[in-house]
């Protein structure tokens, strides 16, 4: 099953409907609710960074009977260095972002810990792809 | 003898409220009616790095990314310190999510220790 949810940079106030939307599809098939919480997650923390540090981007889920793959890709500002920004308490969020909660640099750490993969490939002044995959049954 | 372990003390919503001297904002029914466990932090990839659900939240952070985090972190309770007001689409948010919504004008430390001098454990 395929899903895919569009997400505009800048605007907090729609931040998390695409991985809501996710999360209330997941609970329908009966996936197992640890998988979903850790799915959700990470889907979560890749949505914000979009809505924080990017443009414009696009959120497409494929659940499959093994494994869950997430791909959310930006258009934005990319990341520089991919291993610093993994870093935790790293973080280039702007003062407003930081006022809506976000910007701890807790999030790519976030999403690597309720992940089994993840993918990161990023070109600076184009954009960011955010691959994830979360296998099912592994709990 | 004859007392209450206090790993087991849990507490209603009614008694969070009376402890804080909290308003109700927005209660649902259908949401886990007793917390014996508590979380307080301001920045929202704080919360979602918890793996437990269910624990009660409390924040100076008062806008939809709360709910919306809250959402993502099964959690179904909020008590919003500081004097923080909850906003009508902050409400809308809650009750989509089965969620309690508290408003308390103690701060977050005040708060926490009136909580935790009640019985409420932290997460960690
Ligand atoms: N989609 C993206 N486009 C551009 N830069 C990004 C993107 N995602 C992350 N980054 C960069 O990586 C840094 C670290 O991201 P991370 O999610 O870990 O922290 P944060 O978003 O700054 O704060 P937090 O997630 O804790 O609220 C960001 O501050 C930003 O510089
Ligand atoms: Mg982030």
């Amino acid at each position: 099953m395929h899903f895919e949810h569009e997400i505009e940079g800048g605007n907090f106030s729609q931040a998390g409907f695409a991985s809501s939307e996710i999360k209330k599809v997941l609970k329908q098939l009966n996936i197992n609710i640890k998988v979903i919480k850790r799915v959700v997650v990470a889907l979560y923390e890749a949505e914000v960074n979009i809505v924080a540090h990017a443009y414009h981007g696009k959120m497409e889920v494929d659940v499959d009977t093994d494994k869950i793959f997430m791909r959310l890709t930006d258009k934005g500002p990319g990341i520089e260095n991919i291993e610093k920004a993994m870093e935790e308490g790293y973080s280039t969020a702007s003062t407003e972002v930081r006022e809506m909660g976000f910007g701890a640099g807790m999030g790519l750490s976030n999403i690597k810990k309720n992940t089994d993969e993840l993918y990161i490939t990023s070109k600076v002044d184009k954009g960011t792809t955010v691959e994830m995959t979360a296998y099912l049954n592994r709990e | 003898m004859g007392s209450i372990k206090t790993e087991d003390k849990k507490l209603t919503i009614k008694d969070i409220s009376v402890t804080l001297d909290a308003k109700l904002v927005c209660t649902d029914q259908s949401g886990p009616l007793t917390i014996n466990r508590a979380f307080a932090s301001d920045l929202m990839s704080d919360v979602l790095r918890l793996d437990e659900g269910d624990i009660l939240l409390i924040t100076g952070l008062a806008n939809v990314q709360t709910i919306r985090t809250a959402e993502m972190s099964d959690i179904h309770c909020i008590v919003f310190a500081r004097g923080k007001k909850v906003t009508p689409d902050m409400i809308d948010l809650a009750k989509e999510n089965n969620m309690t919504l508290l408003e308390c004008r103690y701060s977050v430390f005040k708060t926490c220790g009136l909580l935790y001098k009640a019985g409420i454990k932290p997460v960690f």
